[in-house]
């Protein structure tokens, strides 16, 4: 084929791809920025007339007519950003020695106990949350960052074990065999070996971990009840009233909600691509 | 590894303890601790809640009340997972009228009958009884009685040639048709008839004001009934006729918000929320200043003067709370009459006496809207009707609300589809 | 008296004690509410879980396989799964192809591929649920400036487009995730078998096809089973974009146990659901156990 025609194509192609992401996501911001009376507007508005900062300023500087919900989005956003990174810190250090107990050091069940621990995952979260609400409200744990952090960790630690144990068995085995030669011991091998060279696996475990933890949305919903706890995705939900739906705060809330996870991914977005490939390609 | 066998036991033993750790019952010491649940935008803002709770908790010492917010949809599923547990996390909680079937066969809500006097049986507004009793018995304080109101467009209206809202719904369609003709409006009545509960409080409307009812004094639904059919015969009509805006058979009540605040109907029927709103907003309204409320109508020759539907909610408390009498000296206490005379810029208070004399002038003083919701809540409510109280009325709503969705878009006759809706009622009240 | 460890028992027992604050989170957490729910799910515990409870063994489970309700939510998840992730490895598949071949700007669309896929599951379906809005949503907008719709369409009230319009949203999300996966993997394999091929005479198609498909196939496979028993369980987005409706046309089978839990109390059912739920999932992933663990690398 005719290598301009070919390129060309392949350009037009790559447009449409990019379209197809960022369409969306460029309604949602223009949405954020659009009045309500633009938003409301037939024929629609693409671009917004009048464009307004006023959503985000509700959010940031809340005067006096603002809604509860909005007044308080910011301490959702710490919130979340508490809950997201305790899971992830407490998963990488717990999940790795997991991991490398059930790679390395042959542990006997460990087929049983990788099934058992993985059976846990299959059981749909919604049937978890009552038995789960008993759990914490007799400890006392209820709207509190902890309970959330406790059930994320049961969540996230089985498929984040999955995925380290699978970045330290693409390690060759003379490495360790060599430090432990020159006088390691296991754990000092895990230290000095394993864990420098599977930095990668585990930033983008990491940043697996994070996603999902910000990502929880019904235990957020039914757990947390004031600012004490509440969680980002809880609060976008509350920007509906019983009749009344705030569309811009809602798409505005959304814009701010996805900004933490979306820049920690650019940011990291090397090691998703190593992540990834450990877990599939190695397989 | 046989001497690795027990370690590996012990570990499931460790786990399972710590999980039974969660059924010790948590001790109380200290002021009994009143936890309340409720909803933001239930009448009064938050900061007026707070303050009540706090006027509360300094003329109880030995009660502390806390308070928290959720929003309506989830207000449903904490109740339900917090009555899970014992003692129950929240001792009171907001209930709304729909619920309060399902809650009291349930056991989560407290028969408080006795409890209330004869003061407030004849002072407060006897259909806000309706909605916090269930079989005869009374759970709970009425809270944020609220109600479907008439409102239409005064200018396009006088535009059409009419001085006057209409008293019937068939006056409302000649109306309609010289509004429609003369191209003031395309669509001069706009409803919430989608497939929500929505629809249920203008199908409610409409069948009361027929003089029909959903279910006669045994239980047994009767929506079906000729009434039935004829209402729900009426409302496709007015699609036909090109009365009823076609749209209407997807929205609720924000869309009838939306659609009525850009002047684009001149009839439609909506909660008190949306008078302000569309009469006052200027940033959410075009046609500020030209709307106005009436008598909601009804069906000639029904022998119904006006029918709407009682769309309030209550105050109960926990029937596992460990602290009844102090959680129900707070509801008490936030339903007297004189706290609500002292808040009430965005509530309308239960009590009759209120809408009287100097209590009148205050409440219709606070807002420019309270200037004619107040009057207009006093007039209309004693023609509100709340919807079935029976257990499985979320199932059965969902059940109507279907049959309504299905005549209205002509998948099946308005007959057909109440029958089913009427058989499904049936199957759940075994 | 202590007896010498070998070699090998000692590192099972540093392997114990490597494990167990896992083990103890993972089953302190999640033990009991599993047995909880199991125990439910042989009571007739209806209407609220302070109310009677009667004890009906396998009651529940044959009320459950034997209505109608559950089996159309078990074939409205079947439907879900194998579109959203049919088309998702189709179309993951084709970006990575796309991506692979190194076009103008593949850098700026292999990083811009991560935005869906970090978009929080409720931003996405509020944003969609924006995007599908009856009267002022983007979709009838742009539908409309196109001229393929002269009228606005109430997108998410028609029982038969709903679901797909779920699955669209769970699409866009969904596919980077797939084709980053896939793009991974394409750059890993040896280019010399397709060399040779294209020396012997197989066009692209043939090369696509015969070789490089089948090289891909671990990878397609991780993809496809975490995807799988992903979509199987989906639940947020459904109560975001659509909450069951219309006319119970998105009630997916965890849907149907929020329901049955939540909606209806009627706790020994969702229960019991939990458990028919947590049964196909559980095969889905032995299949998956099995395949990616070498059973030869144990003991």
């Amino acid at each position: 084929m005719n290598k301009v025609l070919r390129t060309l194509i392949l350009v037009m192609l790559v447009a449409l791809v990019l379209l197809f992401i960022y369409l969306p996501v460029a309604w949602l911001v223009i949405s954020s920025i659009s009045t309500r009376a633009e938003l409301l507007s037939t024929p629609i508005h693409w671009i917004p007339q009048q464009p307004t900062l006023q959503n985000y300023l509700n959010i940031f500087f809340p005067s006096q007519g603002v809604s509860e919900v909005a007044r308080t989005f910011r301490i959702t956003l710490w919130n979340s950003f508490v809950v997201a990174s305790s899971v992830t810190a407490i998963t990488l250090v717990v999940g790795s020695l997991a991991a490398y107990a059930l790679i390395r050091l042959r542990l006997p069940f460990s087929q049983t106990m990788l099934i058992g621990i993985m059976g846990t995952r299959m059981i749909p979260e919604i049937s978890l949350v009552i038995p789960l609400y008993i759990f914490a409200s007799r400890l006392r744990l209820l709207n509190t960052p902890t309970i959330l952090i406790i059930t994320y960790l049961s969540f996230a630690l089985p498929f984040a074990i999955w995925l380290m144990a699978a970045f330290f068995d693409t390690i060759p085995i003379e490495l360790e065999d060599a430090a432990r030669v020159d006088g390691c011991s296991r754990l000092q091998t895990l230290a000095r070996i394993i864990l420098p060279i599977s930095a990668p696996g585990l930033v983008s475990t990491g940043l697996f971990v994070f996603l999902t933890a910000w990502d929880e949305f019904f235990f957020a919903l039914i757990f947390t009840s004031t600012v004490a706890a509440k969680t980002v995705p809880v609060a976008i939900a509350e920007f509906t009233g019983r009749y009344v739906v705030d569309v811009g705060s809602m798409m505005t809330g959304g814009v701010l909600a996805a900004i933490p996870p979306v820049l920690f991914s650019l940011i990291f977005q090397r090691y998703i691509v190593s992540g990834l490939t450990a877990g599939a390609v190695k397989g | 590894m046989k001497n690795l066998k027990t370690p590996f036991a012990l570990t499931i033993v460790l786990a399972l303890l710590a999980g039974a750790l969660g059924c010790q019952p948590a001790q109380q010491a200290g002021p009994a601790t009143i936890r309340v649940l409720t909803m933001e935008q239930a009448g009064p803002t938050v900061e007026e809640m707070n303050a009540i709770v706090e006027e509360f908790n300094k003329a109880n010492p030995n009660i502390k009340v806390e308070i928290e917010y959720v929003s309506y949809d989830a207000l449903h599923d904490k109740i339900t997972t917090a009555m899970a547990s014992t003692p129950p996390a929240y001792d009171v909680f907001l209930v709304d009228d729909i619920w309060y079937a399902e809650f009291a066969k349930a056991g989560y809500i407290l028969d408080v009958t006795d409890r209330i006097t004869k003061d407030m049986r004849d002072k407060i507004f006897t259909a806000s009884w309706d909605i916090t009793t269930v079989g005869g018995k009374v759970y709970g304080m009425p809270w944020l009685l609220d109600e479907k109101y008439f409102y239409y467009n005064e200018e396009l209206l006088s535009q059409a040639g009419f001085s006057a809202p209409p008293k019937t719904w068939e006056e409302l369609v000649d109306q309609a048709k010289v509004i429609k003709e003369k191209g003031i409006v395309e669509y001069p009545i706009v409803w919430s008839w989608g497939q929500y509960e929505a629809a249920i409080c203008d199908w409610v409307t409409l069948l009361y004001g027929n003089g029909g009812r959903l279910v006669d004094d045994s239980g047994k639904p009767v929506f079906n009934d000729e009434t039935g059919v004829k209402t729900l015969t009426w409302m496709l009509q007015t699609i036909d006729e090109g009365i009823t805006n076609p749209a209407s058979v997807s929205y609720v009540e924000e869309d009838v918000r939306n659609v009525f605040s850009q002047g684009k109907a001149v009839f439609a029927t909506n909660w008190v929320y949306m008078y302000d709103l569309v009469n006052f907003n200027a940033e959410q309204s075009q046609v500020t200043g030209k709307i106005k409320m009436s008598l909601m109508p009804a069906f000639a020759n029904s022998g119904v003067q006006s029918a709407t539907i009682n769309g309030s909610m209550g105050f109960s408390v926990a029937a596992t709370s460990p602290n009844k009498d102090a959680a129900w000296k707070y509801i008490e206490f936030l339903t007297s009459e004189d706290v609500q005379n002292r808040y009430s810029a965005h509530l309308l208070p239960i009590w009759q006496t209120s809408y009287q004399g100097e209590s009148l002038n205050k409440l219709m003083g606070y807002t420019p809207a309270n200037a004619t919701t107040v009057p207009m809540f006093n007039e209309q409510f004693p023609f509100a009707h709340v919807r079935p109280k029976v257990a499985y009325y979320p199932e059965a709503s969902k059940a109507l609300q279907l049959a309504l969705q299905l005549a209205l878009t002509k998948q099946k006759t308005p007959q057909q589809a109440l029958d089913e809706a009427a058989a499904k009622w049936v199957e759940l009240a075994k | 008296m202590v007896r010498k460890l070998t070699l090998r028992q000692h590192d099972a027992l540093i392997g114990f004690f490597l494990i167990l604050p896992s083990l103890i989170i993972i089953l302190g957490i999640s033990l009991q509410p599993i047995l909880s729910t199991l125990y439910f799910s042989l009571f007739e515990a209806s209407r609220g879980i302070n109310a009677p409870q009667t004890f009906i063994g396998l009651g529940n489970y044959v009320t459950l396989l034997t209505d109608a309700v559950f089996w159309a939510a078990i074939g409205r998840t079947l439907y879900f799964t194998l579109v959203s992730v049919g088309l998702e490895l189709v179309l993951g598949l084709a970006i990575a192809q796309l991506i692979h071949t190194r076009p103008p700007g593949w850098r700026f669309l292999r990083t811009s591929l991560i935005i869906p896929w970090a978009v929080p599951t409720i931003v996405n379906g509020t944003m969609w649920r924006w995007i599908y809005n009856a009267d002022y949503g983007a979709l009838n907008g742009l539908l409309l400036q196109l001229g393929l719709i002269n009228k606005y369409i109430p997108w998410l009230t028609k029982p038969e487009l709903a679901m797909n319009l779920v699955i669209l949203a769970d699409i866009w999300h969904s596919v980077p995730f797939i084709a980053l996966i896939l793009q991974a993997a394409l750059a890993t394999l040896p280019a010399d078998l397709e060399e040779a091929a294209a020396v012997d005479g197989a066009n692209a198609l043939q090369r696509f096809l015969l070789i490089r498909l089948p090289l891909l196939r671990p990878a397609i496979l991780v993809a496809l089973v975490i995807r799988t028993v992903e979509a199987f369980r989906v639940f947020d987005i459904i109560y975001v974009i659509t909450n069951g409706g219309p006319a119970f046309s998105t009630v997916t089978i965890s849907y149907l146990t929020y329901l049955e839990t939540f909606s209806f109390g009627h706790i020994g059912r969702g229960s019991a659901l939990s458990f028919l739920i947590s049964l196909f999932t559980l095969v889905m992933a032995f299949v998956y156990i099995r395949i990616l663990y070498r059973p030869e690398e144990k003991l």
